[in-house]
């Protein structure tokens, strides 16, 4: 074969490159701009590593991030045993596999923000189905409501934090389950044949056949799951705005409030950085660690 | 030790998937399950397992009942064509795994699961592994070796070698019998594979369509199948058929005409018959000056190696050669072909015997 030396090739890159620096390159390197110099009436000037220095010694982000790893990881406690204990228990085929499946996907295909609106009525003290029936709850335990009521998500921080953690339950757990699910369906019947000849016990089949096949799922499910509730925004937005007070304003509420609100621009470049590297940092040891098993 | 049916049958949502069946297994003996895929050769083996309840009659085993006793309380260890071994254990600790179940002491287990690898040639190196990380021939030796160390009384091999390449599943094949010869329990061994029954040896139950169609000691079922359908499904490649008018001493084959030495067919009836042979035993050249002479038409050759296969016509029936050495005969082209008499299996328009090749000598 012949082949002809033509770099003019090299030209049909170019739209790809234009693409990758205006949607991905510029915006990035905007920020990375913001986070080392300080504005000061129009005048820009380099102070290299200060708002990282700030930010991390900031009382503010570091309750933010708090606030955000006790969220994360009470929804990753709750949604990853309760996805695969709901994936054990739907059915493996037929009619209600499918209406099962259906069930499952509905919270998945609603609108961000739309979730957020709709816990936000539901969860109402006073007109909010869920809020009527827990304070009807406490009324009928000895609360008395002329002390306004027991249960409030617009005052009270823990019944804030009960409703935003229970709403991304309901949001996000159809995907553990989903995911988990997958994973089952993958398992051959011969191997429940086999732990049934060898008498194993409904623990042991879980233990060390479906656990061990569904690892590469739930390893992805954990994963999305992290990183999700790590950038967690529209919904609580939606439904607290990060109140009351502070008390569900997680890193991304915060960091608008930093960036659009108080339009300091140094602070919240810093900060995004930091937030992007923490979530590529965590997810990359998570998956490094759970696959290194594979390997050896 | 023995192993009953009485009767069995098992009906999923009102579709009958095995009819009643009534079969003996003994001690130390080798049953081979041969039928095409979905002929209910799974199924029968987890009716005999006890995975499955029969729809109805009864399991003996050393003539006590044990239709309704649960799996994991009789004596059966099961392995399957694709290689079933728990995958977050080791090799060592799936093969002890049943032995552990029994509580057994560690000594005892060690002892017990190495001498299984060493029979099923797995090395040490291998039993510190996960299964995953063997090669398929080793996963399913680490299979077998946990079928065996259980010491169970019926041992049940679904396919085993399916999934394996030809070279290993050779190897495999000539060890299974060996080894498990000496536990003393009943094989029974599922295979779509007329040959692998062959080499197998004991006894072959013929499956179609649900139905244990003949069960008998392997060679016999070969030579002396009951009916057509055994006969098909004991035949690889596929039988070949042509009708067979008979009057007096006169017979026709299809469209071919022929004079058979009366001793041959005597004991047939005028009437029409199906007449069957296998591909083996249609020739290109004559032998004999007996030999039936038969007017063909080539329709492919696959040449497979050492043997190869020759499609045919003979008018409206489409018949095999299965011949040795390289035939590479043209597409459409004559051939005439050439069957022994004496190799000619009868069968009635039932499907029914009417009358075995008489090579095959008295059954």
């Amino acid at each position: 074969m012949n082949k002809t030396l033509n770099h003019r090739a090299w030209w049909m890159v170019l739209p790809v490159l234009i693409l990758v620096a205006m949607n991905a390159v510029i915006p990035l390197m905007t920020v990375v701009n913001f986070s080392v110099q300080e504005e000061f009436y129009g005048e820009f000037s380099f102070i290299g590593m200060q708002w990282f220095a700030d930010t991390l010694t900031n009382e503010r982000f570091q309750n933010a991030l708090i606030r955000q790893l006790a969220f994360t990881f009470t929804i990753l406690l709750i949604e990853i045993p309760l996805g695969v204990f709901i994936a054990l228990k739907m059915p493996r085929s037929g009619r209600w596999a499918s209406v099962c499946l259906v069930l499952m996907a509905l919270p998945l295909l609603i609108p961000w923000n739309v979730v957020g609106a709709m816990w936000n009525i539901y969860a109402l003290p006073d007109i909010g189905f869920m809020g009527y029936m827990i304070n009807a709850g406490a009324g009928f335990f000895g609360h008395d409501p002329a002390n306004g009521p027991w249960f409030d998500y617009t005052q009270e921080p823990v019944a804030a934090w009960f409703t935003v953690i229970l709403m991304d339950v309901w949001h996000w757990t159809s995907l553990v389950v989903l995911l988990a699910y997958a994973g089952l369906q993958s398992i051959d019947n011969a191997y429940y044949q086999a732990a049934r000849i060898d008498g194993a016990s409904r623990w042991s089949v879980f233990r060390y056949i479906q656990l061990p096949k569904m690892k590469h799922t739930l390893t992805i499910a954990v994963l999305l799951r992290f990183m999700d509730s790590f950038m967690i925004y529209t919904e609580p937005s939606v439904l607290t705005g990060g109140g009351p007070g502070n008390s569900t304003t997680f890193l991304s509420i915060d960091l608008v409030k930093i960036a659009l609100g108080q339009q300091d621009l140094g602070n919240a470049a810093a900060m995004s950085i930091i937030y992007f590297l923490m979530i590529l940092l965590v997810s990359w040891l998570f998956y490094t660690l759970t696959m290194q098993g594979e390997k050896k | 030790m023995s192993l009953k049916l009485d009767q069995v049958s098992k009906s999923v949502a009102g579709e009958p998937h095995i009819h009643a069946t009534t079969l003996e297994l003994r001690k130390g003996t080798m049953n081979v399950l041969l039928g095409p895929t979905l002929s209910g050769k799974t199924t029968l083996m987890r009716l005999m397992a006890g995975l499955d309840k029969p729809t109805s009659g009864k399991l003996f085993w050393d003539g006590a009942d044990v239709t309704g006793l649960r799996v994991q309380d009789r004596q059966v260890a099961m392995v399957y064509q694709q290689f079933i071994n728990y995958p977050s254990m080791t090799v060592f600790e799936n093969i002890s795994s049943p032995l552990r179940l029994r509580g057994l002491s560690d000594a005892e287990i060690d002892r017990k699961v190495r001498e299984a690898a060493a029979m099923m040639k797995l090395d040490d190196s291998q039993l510190s592994r996960r299964p995953l990380e063997l090669s398929g021939g080793q996963q399913q030796r680490c299979a077998l070796a946990r079928a065996l160390v259980k010491n169970a009384g019926l041992v049940l091999l679904d396919e085993p070698l399916a999934n394996l390449d030809y070279k290993l599943r050779e190897e495999l094949r000539s060890e299974i019998p060996k080894i498990f010869e000496k536990s003393g329990a009943i094989f029974v061994y599922a295979t779509t594979e007329p040959h692998e029954a062959l080499l197998l040896g004991g006894n072959t139950a013929c499956l179609w369509e649900g139905r244990v169609t003949q069960f008998g000691p392997t060679p016999t079922v070969y030579r002396h199948p009951d009916d057509i359908v055994t006969a098909q499904v004991f035949s690889d490649p596929p039988m070949n058929f042509v009708p067979l008018k008979k009057r007096g001493d006169q017979t026709a084959f299809g469209e071919t005409s022929a004079e058979i030495d009366g001793q041959l067919f005597k004991n047939l009836s005028d009437g029409e018959y199906i007449a069957g042979f296998r591909s083996n035993h249609l020739r290109l050249n004559q032998r004999g000056a007996q030999d039936l002479t038969f007017k063909c038409q080539v329709s492919e050759t696959e040449i497979g190696g050492s043997e190869s296969f020759i499609h045919l016509h003979h008018g409206r029936d489409s018949w095999v050669a299965l011949v040795h050495g390289v035939h590479d005969l043209p597409h459409q082209s004559d051939q005439t072909m050439y069957v022994d008499p004496a190799h000619i299996y009868v069968f009635s328009q039932d499907g029914s015997l009417a009358c075995a090749a008489s090579y095959a000598g008295s059954a």
